[in-house]
């Protein structure tokens, strides 16, 4: 089936983006995803095995895309996760989350950042107030500008990638575009 | 031609004023075209309800309903599915807009915009920008496998408030 190219319309920024790997690495990974979404669940080991074996050559950025309509708690999952990272504990939270699907109202929520040691306080304040709840739909008018249109969606060096993510066809497709 | 071309051929363009119609919303309440006129109106036409993917075109445009209403426009969602599955589908999937019954006679108002899939017995995924006067202003036929997204009717959008 013929799909056509689809382009991402905000480039990867180090001053706003959740990055893992170097600006300079030859393969750039997005996920746009959603942390209450089975299938981005489906996605969070696959990409850890894809960055062991790819290693320095890729670059791994995620941005959010709550479907929050169908995953009551997506939007605070996502919130929570912006938060730990204004304590520079965003993957740690990233990874606790979706090692966690089962258990995401905002009791768990905080429990997580208790566990990572965050000050809680703060946390706290900023959940209740939803400071980031912008960033949160900047990223997800982002994703639709971009042609997103499910979770998790991709973009591998800027283009839509629209084949299946299992390890084997995913990691072929990155080492093809290295 | 292949099946692509003569699905593009047939699909109604812009220019064309959008053929009214009346279908059922629920099982007791009916919705029709002309009572959306003075705004700007989204027809999807999808195969079928219960697509096992998150993010299916439905859940989509309902993430995205707020976008498109700083547009003032509307949103119809219509298949050829019965009322009682609409309703069951719309409640799992929190739809903030109706799903209209293209169900009998079957496909009909699909027909008439040239996008009703003969060989399956469904409407093709199909896109309708309708100004508020009722007239075409962007279509799209996507594959039938494909979710188009919301940008294009976005983009759509963006040009009828400009072109004011």
């Amino acid at each position: 089936m013929k799909t056509e190219i689809v382009k991402l319309t905000l480039p990867v920024s180090s001053d706003r983006d959740h990055i893992q790997g170097r600006t300079s690495a030859p393969v750039t990974l997005i996920e746009y995803g959603d942390y209450e979404c089975p299938y981005c669940g489906q996605a969070y080991p696959i990409i850890k095995e894809v960055q062991k074996q790819l290693g320095n050559k890729l670059r791994f950025v995620f941005r959010n895309f709550p479907l929050a309509e169908i995953h009551p708690h997506a939007e605070h999952a996502a919130e929570a996760a912006e938060a730990a990272a204004v304590q520079n504990r965003f993957w740690e939270m990233h990874d606790y989350i979706f090692e966690h699907q089962q258990a995401l109202d905002d009791k768990h929520l905080e429990k997580y950042a208790e566990n990572l040691r965050l000050n809680l306080a703060k946390f706290n304040n900023e959940m209740s107030s939803h400071v980031h709840a912008g960033r949160i739909r900047e990223d997800f008018l982002s994703g639709i500008h971009s042609g997103v249109n499910g979770t998790p969606t991709f973009y591998i060096n800027g283009i839509r990638y629209n084949d299946s993510w299992d390890l084997g066809t995913l990691l072929e497709r990155l080492r093809s575009a290295i | 031609m292949s099946e692509v071309e003569v699905q593009q051929s047939v699909v109604l363009k812009p220019g064309s004023t959008a053929p009214d119609f009346t279908l059922h919303s629920t099982p007791d309440q009916s919705v029709s075209l002309s009572q959306f006129r003075g705004n700007p109106t989204i027809l999807a036409f999808y195969p079928a309800d219960f697509s096992p993917v998150c993010g299916d075109q439905m859940t989509l445009y309902n993430q995205v309903l707020p976008e498109f209403q700083r547009f003032n426009a509307e949103l119809l969602g219509i298949s050829v599915d019965g009322v009682w599955s609409h309703l069951a589908f719309s409640k799992d999937r929190n739809l903030h807009f109706p799903l209209l019954s293209d169900f009998e006679p079957k496909g009909a108002v699909a027909k008439r915009y040239g996008v009703y899939r003969q060989q399956d017995g469904m409407t093709e995924r199909a896109l309708f920008v309708l100004d508020s006067n009722g007239i075409i202003r962007w279509s799209y036929v996507s594959p039938i496998g494909v979710n188009p997204g919301a940008e294009g009717i976005l983009k759509a959008l963006e040009s009828l408030s400009e072109s004011k």
